[in-house]
């Protein structure tokens, strides 16, 4: 069994520490967890917004502005305000990876950011990744449709937005990386040695552009 | 030639739209007006509501109604599930819904509710629940049958005998025997007792069942997560009472059910209800901590057994004694274990006993390999142990046990269609290296054991009866309808392959429609049992013949001749030895004219009368293929997998590392290699994980259970299982199918897990730890020689 606990790049990049000390800064979280720890996604008709609640965010490359509570995960902004539904929630926890985007380039989940700490940064969702002009898939899905990658998929965004961190990060990756890369990201299916496959052949179109 | 489609890799259709972000799943959805709702959930294990006040909750901003149990369907008199209850039989059972304009302020409000709960008495372990004056999950008693709740207790000599781990002869709710296992233990060689335990755990599927509904024009439009699709609209439309015809039913995807979203789930009932009182589409988003309750269990089992074996490793006598945790609305899982167990090990001479006991835990359902799963893990250390006894070899103790095809097992001595079993065993013992790696076992480095294992697990796999249906549109294209659900299988697609090689057309001149009621769906199986490759890829069949008949008819009758003169391929049909042609197109426009059986305005007598619907919908549109499947057949249809694993137990850490994992299955025909070879080895992580790394607690005092997330009742993640994994077929044709082809997702849950409790138990040197799930704490306490605690709720770290 590995003893490494998967929270990998969470870790050291964007601390769950991090989150719940923001968390507390604005009162309560709210996220989706659940009635009993008093918070909620903030959804469906809102509140008459103010001024400093709307703000600009880039997501895959185009500003959008969007009226975001002061504790909105960015899971929830980007689900229930950007209609960007690629994104998924599994577990709202931290525990699934089914909502990872790349912040800036690097893989986070999206569950455990509050919108406003993103502020200025560059998103990245599973929308994001074919070309806008030719609508080219990127070599990450086009790994993914060679391999014939995952089952039920609901974990495929997820994983795909890991995949393609590594692939920026380290296109030459051993299949024992590829899988410490991927470790934050739980697939229910199992589906481990084909996602791996998917990987080590996305790595592989890295390598030959 | 049109290409060959049966047995290649094809990208699924619908990966695409996975990939990028476009595949919709329930919660995907959005509808105008649409609000949240949100469930309150019993924070007890059995009570009952005496009274509620919702008056400060309603008062609140953004709140708009609440539905109660009264407004939902109840289940009187026996043990039945409503969505919404007054006397909840598991803490986390829901007992009522808000609806707001947001889900943080139903979610405040739920907080706002005052409820008056009576706390009542509550039972978690099926043995207390047996025990002389044990309480009882339900007020009326512990078991049910003719038509009323009674009460079965064991005597205080029982649990004597329990308590000195021997069989008990409690009364038991099932009994068969065969054969005369007096006399075969007499006469084994070898005979073996243990107890064995199975703890009972979550499904967990990554979505969350989460359903968002309105109504429209008087029809339900239900955009659901479900494992099925034809067969989950007459559910709902069951549970509401409604005409099916007025459930619009949309399920493109599904983010996996393993068993726990089978058709129609009870909790559906709720934006169903509540959107028809307030008028407004309802959201149900469920949590996954929702989910751990909601979302069904995996019944645990506690037991006993007893095999006797002759020198030569013969199994000559099975005797097992199954009590089943039931949870609160039952389950079969014991039954299906006691078949499981005479089919792998083919006994002469067995007894199997069980009995099922309701108690207070979250309820239970079918879970990739039901009862199967669990009594091969538990089973096959003690196979460990008998070969190491009798010095002999696991490999040919499984080839001397296992059954050919002539096979006749359980209570009415079933038979099945076809087994290849040891064709499995062969196959998989070779490419694993089973012989060569026969001197790692028991290899010390440091304080690492090497252990090597073998699961042999077979599960049902098939189906007959159900109908295909299928329109060449005027676009040249077959159009094939599923009523399937898309579970993550790609059986959607991949049941359609024999009809596109019937009409002898490429892959991309076929395109599938599913997800979406309103567009026609046959009568389907439910997506369970892993019946649907067996069942749809019969009956795609059987309709692909009949359009490919009135393709050579719709020719004949246009361009002369007989239809017996005529050929087709490529989406043309044309005369045989050259002349006249028409493309499908043509085709498809003359069948119109021609009507009648042609376009589906004429239908065959002996389809289902839930496929006449949909065909009538499609009636004019093109040449229609629909049929039943009346292949026929007799005996049961199962697949087989032979997992072999090699593991490092840390004698220091209880920590088991999987190093190696190779299965090879017994599934007839192979129709998607690819997507087969995940299916194997997708359920045999899911195996490993339930034999080794979820865990569920329960806090006996408070029947609260714990570990309710995904990182606490963890199933395997990327950095558990080897990295390498190889997953291979017999590719052996069943005699009794068209196609040839059986399914395969059940049995490679049982495969991986029990070749991993196979693999430990040799790493320990024949120790026979024969319980799940083998975490750290519990292989510690083995090998310090601690007495391990049988109950179930006593797995608290």
């Amino acid at each position: 069994m590995g003893e490494a606990e998967s929270v990998g790049l969470l870790e050291t990049k964007y601390s769950r520490r991090k989150f719940i000390k923001g968390v507390i800064a604005v009162g309560a979280t709210a996220s989706s967890a659940g009635y009993f720890i008093g918070g909620s996604g903030l959804l469906g008709a809102q509140s008459p917004g103010t001024a400093e609640r709307l703000i600009t965010l880039t997501i895959n490359g185009q500003q959008r502005r969007v009226d975001v509570l002061p504790n909105e995960t960015l899971a929830m902004t980007l689900r229930y305000r950007l209609n960007l539904t690629g994104t998924k929630l599994g577990c709202d926890r931290a525990e699934c990876g089914a909502c990872t985007v790349l912040v800036d380039g690097v893989n986070q989940y999206g569950c455990s950011m509050l919108t406003n700490q993103v502020r200025g940064s560059s998103i990245t969702t599973i929308e994001g990744l074919e070309n806008p002009d030719t609508g080219e898939l990127s070599l990450v899905q086009q790994a993914v449709i060679d391999e014939g990658g995952f089952q039920c998929a609901f974990c495929a965004p997820g994983f795909i937005m890991s995949m393609t961190a590594m692939v920026n990060e380290n296109p030459n990756p051993t299949r024992a990386e590829a899988a410490h890369a991927l470790s934050g990201n739980l697939c229910r299916c199992g589906d481990y040695d084909k996602i791996l496959n998917c990987a080590m052949r996305a790595a592989e179109l890295a390598r030959s552009v | 030639m049109a290409e060959k489609i049966i047995g290649t890799d094809i990208a699924p259709q619908d990966l695409v739209a996975k990939i990028t972000g476009r595949a919709k799943y329930a919660e995907d959805f959005r509808a105008d007006g649409m609000v949240f709702a949100k469930l309150l959930l019993s924070p007890m294990p059995h009570a009952r509501v005496r009274g509620v006040d919702t008056t400060r909750a309603l008062a609140m901003p953004g709140v708009i109604d609440i539905l109660r149990a009264d407004e939902v369907r109840q289940i009187e008199g026996r043990p039945g599930e409503a969505s919404l209850t007054d006397e909840p039989l598991y803490e986390g059972q829901p007992i009522l819904a808000v609806a707001a304009e947001t889900e943080e302020q139903a979610a405040a409000a739920i907080e706002a509710i005052d409820v008056d709960f009576e706390p009542l008495p509550f039972v978690l372990d099926p043995l207390d629940s047996l025990r002389p004056n044990g309480p009882n999950a339900y007020t009326g008693g512990n078991r049910f049958g003719g038509g009323e709740f009674s009460e079965l207790k064991w005597t205080d000599a029982d649990f004597e005998e329990i308590e000195a781990g021997r069989m008990p002869n409690g009364e038991a709710a099932v009994e068969w025997t065969k054969g005369d296992i007096d006399t075969a233990f007499s006469e084994s060689d070898l005979v073996l007792e243990e107890s064995i335990v199975h703890q009972s755990l979550t499904h967990h599927p990554m979505e969350p069942r989460s359903a968002m509904m309105y109504w429209e024009n008087g029809k339900l439009h239900a955009f659901v997560s479900t494992q099925s699709a034809q067969r989950t609209k007459y559910a709902i439309a069951g549970t509401l009472n409604i005409d099916p015809e007025d459930v619009i039913l949309v399920a493109e995807y599904c983010g996996g059910g393993f068993g726990s979203k089978i058709s129609g789930n009870t909790h559906m009932e709720v934006p169903a209800v509540f959107s028809r009182k307030i008028g407004r589409p309802v959201m149900l988003r469920i949590t996954r901590y929702e989910e751990n309750y909601i979302g069904r269990a995996r019944p645990g089992f506690q037991s006993w057994l007893k095999m006797g074996f002759l020198a030569d490793g013969t199994c000559n006598a099975i005797d097992l004694y199954i009590v089943q945790e039931s949870g609160p609305f039952g389950a079969g899982d014991f039954n299906t274990a006691g078949m499981i167990a005479d089919l792998v090990y083919t006994p002469q001479n067995m007894r199997f006993r069980g009995i099922a006991m309701y108690t207070n835990t979250p309820p239970k359902a079918a879970q990739r390999g039901p009862g199967g799963a669990q009594i091969v893990i538990m089973m096959e250390p003690i196979l460990e142990k008998a070969a190491r006894e009798l010095g002999l070899d696991r490999l040919e103790v499984h080839l001397k046990n296992a059954p050919d095809a002539d096979v006749g097992f359980g209570p009415r001595n079933s038979t099945l269609t076809s087994v290849y079993a040891k064709e499995a065993l062969e196959k998989g013992a070779e490419i694993f290296d089973w012989a060569g790696k026969q001197e790692l076992s028991g290899r010390r480095e440091g304080s690492k054991v090497t252990g090597i294992g073998i699961g042999l697990s077979p599960y049902t796999a098939g189906s007959r009866g159900y109908d295909g249906l299928m329109v060449i549109r005027p676009d040249g294209k077959l159009h094939i309808h599923q009523g399937l659900g898309n579970l993550g299988t790609h059986s959607i697609m991949d049941t359609a392959r024999p009809a596109a090689e019937i009409l002898n057309l490429n892959w991309d001149q076929v395109e599938l429609v599913w997800g979406d009621s309103s567009r026609g769906m046959p009568r389907s199986s439910v997506q369970a049992g892993s019946q649907t490759t067996h069942a749809h890829s019969r009956a795609n069949h059987a309709a692909g013949m009949d359009a490919r008949a009135k393709v050579l008819e719709v020719a004949a009758q246009t361009l002369g001749g007989s239809p017996s003169n005529y050929d087709m391929d490529n989406g043309r049909v044309f005369r045989r030895g050259g002349g006249a042609s028409m493309t499908f197109a043509q085709v498809a426009e003359r069948a119109i004219e021609l009507g009648g059986k042609y376009d589906g305005h004429e239908l065959p007598d002996n389809i289902h009368a839930t496929t006449v619907p949909a065909a009538n919908m499609l009636a004019g549109q093109g040449l229609m293929g629909v049929a039943r499947d009346n292949y026929g057949g007799s005996g049961g249809v199962y697949s087989w997998v032979a997992g072999f694993a090699l593991v490092e137990l840390d004698e220091e850490t209880g920590v088991v590392d999987i190093k190696e994992y190779v299965a090879v299955t017994d599934c007839g025909t192979v129709l998607h290699p690819r997507s087969l070879g995940a299916q194997v080895l997708g359920g045999s992580v899911q195996g490993m994980g339930q034999a080794m790394t979820q865990r569920w607690v329960f806090d006996p005092k408070w029947g609260v259970p714990f570990a309710n997330r995904l990182y606490t009742a963890r199933p395997p993640g990327i950095l558990d299982v080897p990295l390498d994994m190889k997953a291979d077929a017999v590719g052996i044709p069943d005699p009794q199918t068209p196609v040839g082809a059986k399914g395969i997702g059940e049995p490679p849950v049982g495969a991986g897990g029990a070749a991993l409790t196979s693999a430990v138990a040799d790493a320990m040197g024949g120790h026979c730890l024969c319980r799940t799930p083998l975490t750290p704490d519990i292989i510690l306490m083995e090998l310090e020689g601690l007495k391990q605690p049988f109950h179930l709720e006593q797995h608290i770290g």
